[in-house]
Formats: C-alpha cells, sequence, structure tokens
C-alpha cells in the first residue's frame, strides 16, 4: 500500500519524467531538420522533399543561390555555418566545394548501391541525383538521323553554318569539353573543337533558344541538354527537333549531374546523410525525373514517359568528377581553339 | 536665374571643418570596405589565369569594354538628353503624356528587358518569323547579338538617368539665358547648342556617368548578347575556372576603369558650375511644333517608350495570362512585396542620408581629402553585384569568426552568426553598390544652390548643420526625392547580392524571379517580374507627380 509520502514521490518522479520526456521531444522535435543549400533554384524539389518530411519527420529548410557565391558563403561561415547539405548543378561546382574541404566523406552502403559509380565522387564525399544528358539536337524535317554519328563529326564539313551552339562560357559545355579531354586528351579535344569552329557555328545564349533556333531553321544540328527540349515537348508535342544519341558506337553519350553531398560543419549529419540516401531511392528518384524531364540518377527508377520514347543510351562512363578536375584546361582549351 | 560660373564655395565655417571632414571619411571608411576586400585580393598571386587572359584575350576584353562604354555614353547622352530637351522646350501631341511615360522603363530590370528583346527579334522570333512567312526563307534582320545590339538595348535600359536628370536642368535653367541669346541675334539651334547645353552639363554629365558605369557593372545584358566584358570575364573565371581570386582581381581593374569615369566626370564639370537663383526666372517658353516636326517628336518619344517599356512589359504581361490559364496558381506575394520594400526604403534612406552629408562636406570644404572620400564611397556602382556581394560577405564572415565566441561564452548560449546573413549586411551592400545614384543626383542639385545663400545663413548666425537642415534641404527637396527614388527602385531590382547575402528564408521578389529565370523558366517568372514592374512603378509615378508640380 502507498503512503502519502509515497505516493507524493510517486508523482514527483513522474513530473521529472514526464517534464524530461517533455524536453527531450522539444529538443529531438528541433534538431529534426536538415538545412539545405541549394543552387538548383526551387523547381520539381517540393515532392521529393516533402515526401522526405511526410516519411521521416525530419523537416527541409532550403536556402537558394548561384552556385559560385553560394559556395562563398559556405566557406565564408565556415565552422559555423547552418547548411547540412549542399546541392549544386554540375558536377564541377561539387567537385570544388570538395577540394575546398567543405563536403564531409559519407560511407553509405545505401548511396552505393543506388547510384552507379561513375556518378558519384570516388571519396565518396558527392553524389549524383539526376543525369543530365548533353547530346546531338536535330531539325526533324532536315536532317536524317543516319546522317549523324558522333560529337567528332558536328566537325564535319556538311554541318558548315548548319551548327548551332552554346556559347563555350556556359558551364554545361566547359564540363562536355573536360570529360573530352580526360576521355581523349587535351590534343583530339582540341582539334575536335576546332573541327567545330570551323563549321563557323552560329552561337546563342541559352538551351531553350537553341533549341528554338533549331526548330526555326536558323540551323540544322545543335548541342543541348535533352531535359530543355522534354520542357517544350510536354507544352508543344509537334516541336520538330529530336534527340540523337551521340558516339553510341564508342565513348557513350556525355552525362553531367545535379547532386549533393554533406558539408563538413554540418550539425544535423545523421539527418543529412538520411536525406540523401532518401532522395537516390527510386521513389523519390522519380519525382526528380518527372519534375524536370532529367533522368534518374538510380538505374532502378523509371524514366517519364516522354522521355522514354527517345530510347535507352549508353552513358560515358568517366567519372563525372572529371568535370571538375578539367574545368579550367577546358575554359582555356576553349578560347585557344577561338569557340567564343 | 543662372547667370555664368560662380564664385567657389570657401570655407565658411571656420569651426565645423574637422567634424565635416571627418564625417566624410568615416562614412567612406565603413563604405570602403567591400572595395578593399576586392582590392585586396591584388596582393595574393594568383595561377596562370592572368597569363592565359593576356595570351588570349585581356586586350579584346578591354578594348570592348571601351567600346561599349563609348556606345552606350553616346546613346544615352543623345536619347536621354534628346528627349528631355524635345519635352521641355516644345510642344507637340501627347508630350504631356509622353513626359511621364518616358520615366517608366526605370522600374523594368535590364534582365526583363534583354530577354524581352532578344525573344522578339532573333532569328527564331516571332518577327523574323513572320518576315520569313512574307518574303521567303532568305529573309533576315540584322543580327540581334552584336555589338550594335547591346548598345541599343543599353541604351534603351539606362537613358532614363540621363532624361531625368536632363529634363529637371532645363527645366530650372528657365527662359532668361536663352531669351537673351535670342535678343542678341542667335538662332534657336544656336542657343540651344551654346546656352542650353552647356548649362546642363553637369546634369548631362552626371547622367551619363551613371548610364556607363551602370554598362560597366553589367553581366545579365552581355552574357545573353554574347558581347565579352571585362565584366563577363569576371565570371566566366569564377564560375568557369573555379577562381573567385583572379576573378576579384579582375575585378579591380574595373575600379581602375570606375575611378577614370568619375575622374572625367569631375573634370567636365569641375571647371564650370551654374547655380540658379532663389528666386525663380520666367519659365522657358516651349515652341508649338506642327507638321512633320509634331509627328517627328511625338514619334521618337512613343518609339523609345514602346521599346524601353510596352514591349518587355507586353511580353511579361503575356506569359503571365498564358502561365495563369494553365493552372499555375500565382504564390502568395504580400510577405515577398512587403520584404522588397523594407530592405528598398531602408537602403534609400541610409543611402540617401549618406549621400546628402558626403555631397554637403564637400560644399563646405572642397578639399582633396573630401573629395576623394566621395569617389571612393561611388566606386561600388561600376562593380558587379556577385563581386560587391562577395567583398561584404568576407568582411562580415571575419568580424562574426572575430567576435562570435567570446561573446558566446559571456552569455553561455550558442550564437551562430550575427552578421553574415544579416538584413543589416545585404543593406550595407546595397549601399556600396547604390550609393553613387544618390550621391550623383544630390551633388547635381546642391551645385545650383549659389553660394551667396550660405553667406546670407552664416551671417544671420546658422552654424554649417542648421543651414543644411533649414536653406539647402528645402532647396534640393525635389533633387534629393529622385535620388530617394532612384535608389529605391535600383535596390528592387538588384539580384546577385540579394541572394547571396540575404537572411535565411527571406526571399525577395528578385529572388522568387531568379529560382525561375535560373533555368530558363521564363514564363513561370512572369507573375514575379510583372509584380516587381508594378511596385517600382508606383514611386517612380509619385516622383513624376511631385517634380512636375514643381515645374
Amino acid at each position: 500500500m502507498a503512503t502519502r509520502q509515497g505516493s507524493r514521490g510517486g508523482a514527483g518522479i513522474l513530473a521529472v519524467v514526464l517534464g524530461v520526456t517533455a524536453l527531450s521531444l522539444a529538443v529531438t522535435g528541433e534538431s529534426a531538420e536538415v538545412m539545405v543549400y541549394s543552387a538548383r533554384a526551387h523547381y520539381g524539389q517540393e515532392p521529393a522533399m516533402e515526401a522526405f518530411t511526410k516519411k521521416t519527420g525530419i523537416a527541409v529548410k532550403s536556402f537558394g543561390g548561384e552556385s559560385g557565391p553560394l559556395f562563398e558563403r559556405l566557406k565564408a561561415e565556415g565552422d559555423k555555418t547552418p547548411a547540412d547539405v549542399l546541392i549544386t548543378v554540375d558536377a564541377g561546382n561539387l567537385w570544388n566545394a570538395a577540394r575546398a574541404g567543405l563536403l564531409g566523406r559519407v560511407d553509405s552502403p545505401e548511396i552505393q548501391a543506388n547510384i552507379p559509380a561513375h556518378l558519384r565522387d570516388p571519396e565518396s564525399r558527392w553524389v549524383g541525383l539526376t543525369v543530365r544528358a548533353r547530346t546531338i539536337m536535330y531539325n526533324t524535317s532536315k536532317v536524317k538521323p543516319e546522317e549523324l554519328s558522333t560529337y567528332e563529326a558536328l566537325g564535319d564539313p556538311r554541318w558548315k553554318g548548319r551548327l548551332c551552339l552554346r556559347s563555350s562560357t556556359h558551364i554545361y559545355n566547359q564540363s562536355l569539353l573536360a570529360t573530352m579531354i580526360k576521355r581523349y586528351g587535351e590534343a583530339k579535344t582540341e582539334s575536335i573543337v576546332k573541327g567545330w569552329v570551323a563549321n563557323s557555328p552560329i552561337l546563342i545564349q541559352g538551351d531553350t533558344k537553341v533549341l528554338e533556333a533549331v526548330a526555326a531553321g536558323q540551323c540544322d544540328v545543335a548541342l543541348t541538354n535533352t531535359y530543355y527540349l522534354g520542357r517544350i515537348l510536354a507544352k508543344d508535342a509537334t516541336f520538330p527537333v529530336a534527340p540523337f544519341w551521340a558516339n553510341q558506337q564508342t565513348t557513350g553519350t556525355h552525362v553531367n549531374i545535379s547532386g549533393a553531398g554533406v558539408t563538413t560543419h554540418a550539425r544535423n549529419r545523421a539527418e543529412a546523410i538520411k536525406l540523401i540516401e532518401f532522395l537516390t531511392s527510386p521513389e523519390a528518384q522519380q519525382m526528380f525525373a518527372d519534375a524536370n524531364f532529367e533522368y534518374p540518377a538510380n538505374p532502378q527508377a523509371a524514366v517519364n514517359p516522354l522521355m522514354a520514347k527517345w530510347g535507352k543510351f549508353k552513358q560515358d562512363d568517366t567519372n563525372v568528377a572529371a568535370a571538375g578536375e578539367f574545368q579550367a584546361a577546358a575554359t582555356k582549351l576553349a578560347d585557344r581553339a577561338g569557340y567564343r | 536665374m543662372a547667370i555664368g560660373p560662380a564664385a567657389r564655395v570657401l570655407p565658411r565655417w571656420p569651426a565645423g571643418p574637422s567634424l565635416w571632414t571627418g564625417l566624410a571619411v568615416g562614412i567612406t571608411a565603413v563604405l570602403a570596405v567591400p572595395i578593399a576586400a576586392v582590392v585586396s585580393s591584388l596582393a595574393v598571386p594568383s595561377g596562370d589565369v592572368w597569363l592565359h587572359l593576356w595570351r588570349t584575350q585581356l586586350l579584346e576584353l578591354v578594348g570592348q569594354t571601351l567600346l561599349l562604354l563609348a556606345g552606350v555614353g553616346a546613346g544615352t547622352l543623345v536619347v536621354g538628353g534628346g528627349l528631355a530637351w524635345l519635352v521641355v522646350h516644345h510642344r507637340f501631341p501627347g508630350r504631356g503624356v509622353l513626359e511621364w511615360a518616358l520615366i517608366l522603363p526605370l522600374a523594368v530590370p535590364a534582365y526583363v528587358i534583354g530577354f524581352a528583346f532578344i525573344g522578339l527579334f532573333e532569328y527564331s522570333g516571332p518577327l523574323q518569323g513572320e518576315l520569313r512567312r512574307w518574303l521567303g526563307p532568305g529573309a533576315r534582320l540584322p543580327e540581334i547579338r552584336s555589338y550594335a545590339g547591346v548598345v541599343v538595348m543599353m541604351t534603351l535600359v539606362f537613358y532614363p538617368y540621363v532624361y531625368l536628370l536632363a529634363r529637371v536642368a532645363f527645366r530650372e535653367q528657365g527662359a532668361a539665358s536663352v531669351e537673351t541669346a535670342r535678343m542678341l541675334g542667335r538662332s534657336r539651334g544656336v542657343a540651344f547648342l551654346r546656352i542650353t547645353v552647356p548649362m546642363a552639363r553637369p546634369a548631362l554629365v552626371a547622367g551619363v556617368a551613371l548610364a556607363m558605369m551602370e554598362a560597366l557593372a553589367d553581366f545579365g545584358t552581355v552574357a545573353s548578347f554574347g558581347y565579352r566584358t571585362l565584366t563577363e570575364a569576371i565570371y566566366r573565371v569564377w564560375y568557369g575556372m573555379f577562381d573567385r581570386l583572379a576573378a576579384t582581381q579582375l575585378a579591380s581593374v574595373l575600379l581602375l576603369f570606375a575611378a577614370g569615369l568619375l575622374l572625367l566626370e569631375r573634370h567636365s564639370r569641375g571647371r564650370a558650375r551654374f547655380t540658379q537663383s532663389a528666386r525663380r526666372g520666367a519659365v522657358v517658353e516651349p515652341v508649338r511644333l506642327a507638321g512633320w516636326r509634331a509627328g517627328g517628336a511625338t514619334g521618337a518619344c512613343v518609339g523609345v517608350f514602346a521599346l524601353a517599356f510596352l514591349l518587355p512589359v507586353g511580353q511579361l504581361a503575356w506569359w503571365a495570362i498564358t502561365a495563369i490559364r494553365a493552372g499555375q496558381v500565382a504564390p502568395d506575394f504580400t510577405a515577398l512585396l512587403w520584404r522588397t520594400c523594407a530592405l528598398a526604403g531602408a537602403t534609400a534612406a541610409v543611402a540617401c542620408l549618406l549621400a546628402v552629408l558626403l555631397a554637403y562636406a564637400g560644399r563646405l570644404h572642397g578639399t582633396a581629402t573630401v573629395r576623394v572620400a566621395a569617389q571612393l564611397a561611388s566606386m561600388g556602382y561600376a562593380l558587379p553585384g556577385a563581386v560587391i556581394a562577395v567583398g561584404v560577405l568576407l568582411p562580415l564572415a571575419w568580424a562574426d569568426h572575430a567576435l562570435v565566441p567570446s561573446l558566446e561564452r559571456a552569455l553561455g548560449r550558442p550564437l551562430g552568426l550575427l552578421l553574415t546573413g544579416s538584413a543589416a549586411g545585404l543593406v550595407l551592400a546595397y549601399v556600396v553598390r547604390f550609393l553613387a545614384v544618390g550621391l550623383q543626383t544630390v551633388d547635381v542639385s546642391l551645385g545650383k544652390i549659389p553660394p551667396s545663400l550660405d553667406d546670407a545663413a552664416r551671417v544671420l548666425g546658422a552654424r554649417a548643420g542648421s543651414a543644411l537642415r533649414r536653406v539647402h534641404l528645402p532647396l534640393i527637396r525635389g533633387g534629393l526625392l529622385t535620388a530617394v527614388v532612384l535608389v529605391f527602385v535600383e535596390t528592387m531590382k538588384e539580384m546577385p547580392a540579394t541572394l547571396l547575402l540575404r537572411p535565411f528564408g527571406f526571399n525577395t521578389l528578385a529572388v522568387e524571379i531568379w529560382e525561375r529565370t535560373a533555368e530558363s523558366m521564363w514564363q513561370e517568372a512572369a507573375v514575379p517580374a510583372l509584380t516587381l514592374v508594378a511596385v517600382g512603378l508606383l514611386p517612380v509615378v509619385l516622383l513624376i507627380r511631385l517634380t512636375s508640380s514643381r515645374g
């Protein structure tokens, strides 16, 4: 039988236990969040992030900005940064952040199983979330696919005055050239680029604008990322441009990524890893790919039906880190070759 | 009304010089920190980027930049000055509306005009499409992505600076001097060239200098037109070679250009000073135009207005309608609007207060120290936004890392970062970037007040501060208001510094636009962009109403 005193003591203990539980709940409630610095802007991300929050109860906060300045902010904040995860487009940006010591190593068997080796950092500091293929685009009423084969072959004189390119200064082209340098060496890459330049390409800023120029007949072939075409086709199914998968008989089509890494000074490291593991899962991958017509980095995930029509293609399996390693070399090479 | 070069303003309030000089130097010291952070990069040796640039393109970049400056300077002078002269000195159909309509393009961000312009005039655009449909597949317009295209485009974006300042200057000249010239047997044309233009020179030069500094700092337009300048190279080196240091060093070269521009501006302004008497003379009697002259005048104004305002805003409206029809819900802009306006308002207030203090210090004591201080403080306007932003970020982060740990120990709890990513840091960046706009405008107004008024105030026993408050400020009200509105609208449109330095979860309209245009989703960006233009129009319209009633 409990004495009066005993019940009072019990109530006290209960109160303490409740208090501690409430407190720890409050604390976990506070820390159950991830802060993401994202250079991938907003598009298409909310569904995957919301699904993560729904599944785990971990809130995702996001802070968007341009990759160059965002890198500077992360670096300047140092060990006081509130950022747990960095998401950027282009492997070069992730490579650069890793080189500066801003991203920490994450050994997650789940991530390694989800994403093929050439789409993640050999030292496990970042990983690809979506695949962005940059390939040949052609006007379907003026060019037969049989006339096309490789990136190199766009230097063939038959394309003189018929080629549109985005300016070399854009990071997507720099990454394309950087990967080529890794694959073929500087000399051969330079001769390929000089071949393009000899065809007096029409330079247009913006992949969407390049595709519009191909459709309008200003040129007949071009190089762009495929999701720009996906976006246009989703609105206008009669748009007269189709992709041709370059270099299928040889090295494969050039791919880049948008990807993520966990920051070195992440306060919510466990949650951050959980987020990236989720984002590489087939479930989230499909949301990513669907939202922007990009290819999922995880081969298990289904591609958007609109893109399924373009068929399967062989990716260049050069590790995308080359985009960073040879970025500066690519910029200089373009300058030397007269590709502006 | 204004009669020839006035006597220099001599130091009149001997008790105050150290105070006002100290104030000017103090203001500049704070504003120069980010600029110093940029210049200090020169002390760090950087790799072979310079060698590469020198070998492949540095001379070309400098040449192209100078060409661009010359083109934009001439373009804005002719268009801005010409239109101001038309609307002040002439009467023609539609003048009443056009006079203020021509100011409206101020509210449209350059990136929006540039995008609409290219979209309309490029090969795959609707204009050339129609042309090919009617005249056959060979028909085409001159390439829009060219030197001429960039100059026309930037002239359309930046002419309002010259127009605004020149319009006020022409109007304040009054009729007396032109009539005197006419009485002495000079034709209207000669009177214009020999009297009207020289007397408006300070305003014209100030406006052109602003336009040229904008052109120097611009990245968005030159990038989308594929025109290579130093600023374009800064971004190429920074984003393309991951070499922020070399990029910052290139930005220091840009500062040399800016210093050159400011010196040129001072030089051409410094020798001649024209003041207005406190008593306003007769207002200019405008020439009534008729026939083809009237048509030409109306046509010129309508043409510029259509290209610089109707075209881009029409394009935005079209996209916005398409986006809303496609079921895209316009997000709730209330919070964004409020933040955008709060930031722009705070910046306008701070920048214009500092501008008045600096300009007045210069008036009281035209010493080398004060002049150099004012110019140093203006340099930020010629730097690309992202470079200024990093220049602000680095000192703030440094201060945070130096101060916060001891504060945390004292308070016993973690504080995180206090200055980095604070609204105050962002306002500092805006002020560094846009002080020149306020300073130029205020300085021109202040320069028109005859020194005899300072003397009178002094004789009557007023101290320097109270003379500023009771004599000068009321007289420069119009110029000050112009300055406030210009800084406000510029701040609203600013993108790169806002992106980098804003506090978490603190998005503005410009950030909202970026989040869509970064991946070239222009249609989706139309609704926030249109909102930005609409909000920018309010202060511009206010300015028009207030400055018109003064005429």
